[in-house]
């Protein structure tokens, strides 16, 4: 079994206010999809959640805000599975919450150095 | 008590206090002459007190006993093998014979420092039950052999490799540095927790002994708490756990035996003193700011001593095994987990999710997939209670499973 990342993606930019009640609706639909993978003994690392707030490093110690402003899609988190293939992974992506916010979820292998 | 009822009663309590003291005077590569002197202690008892009737009292005759045991064991020593006295922890010098101190705070820091020595990963998680049954719970080697459903030369063998196995690893009878002591408290947990899943799930028919199973690991993590640097949460937690586990033991099996299912069992019977105890020690456990699987399991235990099912018992469950199968993986908590998840979240939910579990093998996955396909497709719910019936290797699982088939087929 090999690990593969997945990062998560998607448009702070456009997400609608949402209440306590959608918000823990919304943490359960996380909770019991990556319960999912963690019940086929697949998931290494829960990862975590990305704040919003970031800044980045350039050539010359030149500090930007982040890139968010310009894309549509941030990066909000990650996670780390364990697979046999690309293919495998991707198939344990599926269902992930994301995807039905306007979200997508890039799935890499990682490669051990 | 007569005699010949507390006999047996002390040895249970007692021999281990002794074989702990005496050893951790001696040192663990003496562990077999500390045993010796104990059970030679309990020999005299029984010779003597049939003879000349109960002393006032007993416990303290076996310990002025076992000490005078020690006592002659260390002179003779010291006369005749000059060589084995400077191994003895505590320097003996020509007839100087040190105090053999079997006072409770010694006898408690003893059977501590003897669960951490028996529950040390130089050996198997298997071979550290045995020795704990034997030498922390004074368990007969017959007694052993029935619960692990094997024979006596078996059980026999497996102390003595690895009492051996420790020896070698010099395994000392000291209290972990501070800096270890988490690591070993895990291992020590771990030990007592399949300690108390050998009586709870055993398929020893002895209920009896299977209950004492479960109760001398309940005794052994209480011992956990008494001391400040072993009273951690996680150890609080397990206590709570067994705890609700043990509520249910005597709900779990009918007048004949028979095991009767948690959906068919009635809350009339299960004790409420050991809930309420479950509840305090876990209120205890959530003092702390770490999270162990124990308090994960505890919490799943304590929503099953309430009965009614509703919406929020279930979510909860899903819940916790969510995070509990990130902590750790086990094919029980998966299938318990679908299981909470057809409650939440429906069965086509479950069902799709327990596809992907790649657990066909396993005759209780079998027999979740008949229970989820029940109403949704008896077909489908039939083929999965056959190919359970085919793997289930007990007779009591058969029986389950076998009631099933024929609720089938209505």
């Amino acid at each position: 079994m090999k690990d593969f990342l997945f990062v998560y993606r998607s448009d702070f930019s456009n997400r609608p206010q949402t209440s306590p009640e959608e918000m823990q609706a919304n943490t359960k639909r996380w909770m019991d999809w990556i319960g999912t993978i963690a019940a086929q003994n697949k998931l290494t690392d829960r990862g975590n959640r990305l704040d919003l707030n970031g800044k980045v490093l350039r050539p010359d110690n030149m500090v930007t805000d982040g890139p968010y402003t310009e894309i549509k899609e941030s990066l909000a988190g990650y996670s780390i599975v364990k697979a046999n293939s690309l293919e495998e992974a991707l198939e344990l992506a599926k269902g992930c919450p994301i995807l039905t916010a306007g979200g997508n979820v890039e799935v890499r292998e990682i490669s051990v150095m | 008590m007569d005699e010949r009822e507390l006999i047996p009663h002390l040895f249970r309590t007692e021999y281990s206090k002794i074989t702990a003291v005496l050893c951790r005077l001696f040192g663990f590569e003496q562990i077999e002459t500390a045993e010796d002197i104990a059970s030679d202690t309990f020999l005299s008892a029984s010779e003597l007190w049939g003879l000349k009737g109960l002393p006032e009292h007993p416990v303290a005759w076996l310990y002025t006993v076992a000490k005078n045991k020690a006592k002659n064991y260390l002179k003779h020593q010291a006369v005749f093998q000059q060589k084995i006295t400077p191994q003895l922890k505590h320097q003996v010098t020509g007839t100087d014979i040190p105090e053999i101190d079997l006072s409770p705070q010694n006898i408690h820091d003893s059977q501590l420092q003897m669960i951490f020595a028996i529950c040390h990963p130089a050996i198997t998680a298997e071979a550290q039950i045995g020795l704990a049954l034997r030498i922390l719970c004074g368990f007969g080697v017959n007694e052993i052999a029935d619960a692990f459903l094997t024979n006596r030369e078996t059980i026999a063998k497996r102390l003595q490799r690895a009492k051996d196995k420790l020896r070698t690893a010099q395994v000392a009878l000291t209290f972990p540095p501070p800096s270890e002591i988490d690591k070993r408290l895990e291992t020590v947990l771990r030990t007592l927790y399949l300690l108390f899943n050998e009586g709870y799930y055993s398929s020893s028919h002895d209920n009896t002994l299977r209950k004492e199973l479960c109760f001398e690991a309940m005794r052994l993590t209480k011992l956990l708490l008494d001391n400040p640097a072993t009273n951690q949460p996680s150890a609080n937690a397990l206590l709570a756990l067994m705890s609700f586990h043990a509520s249910r033991f005597d709900a779990r099996i009918d007048n004949t035996g028979e095991i009767v299912l948690y959906a068919d069992q009635d809350p009339n019977r299960w004790d409420q003193a050991l809930i309420q105890q479950g509840e305090h020690f876990l209120n205890i456990a959530s003092e702390g700011d770490k999270l162990s699987r124990y308090h994960l399991e505890a919490g799943i235990a304590w929503w099953h001593t309430i009965k009614a099912d509703t919406k929020e018992k279930w979510e909860c469950i899903l819940q916790l095994y969510n995070h509990l199968l990130q902590l750790e993986y086990s094919p029980m908590a998966a299938l318990n987990r679908t299981y909470a998840l057809s409650k939440a979240n429906g069965k086509e939910e479950a069902i799709a999710a327990a596809e992907k579990l790649a657990l066909d093998h396993l005759h209780l996955y079998q027999l979740l997939m008949g229970e989820l396909y029940q109403e949704l497709s008896p077909a489908k719910a039939r083929a999965h209670f056959e190919k359970a019936l085919q793997l289930a290797a007990s007779a009591a699982d058969k029986k389950i499973i076998e009631a099933r088939l024929r609720g089938c087929a209505d």
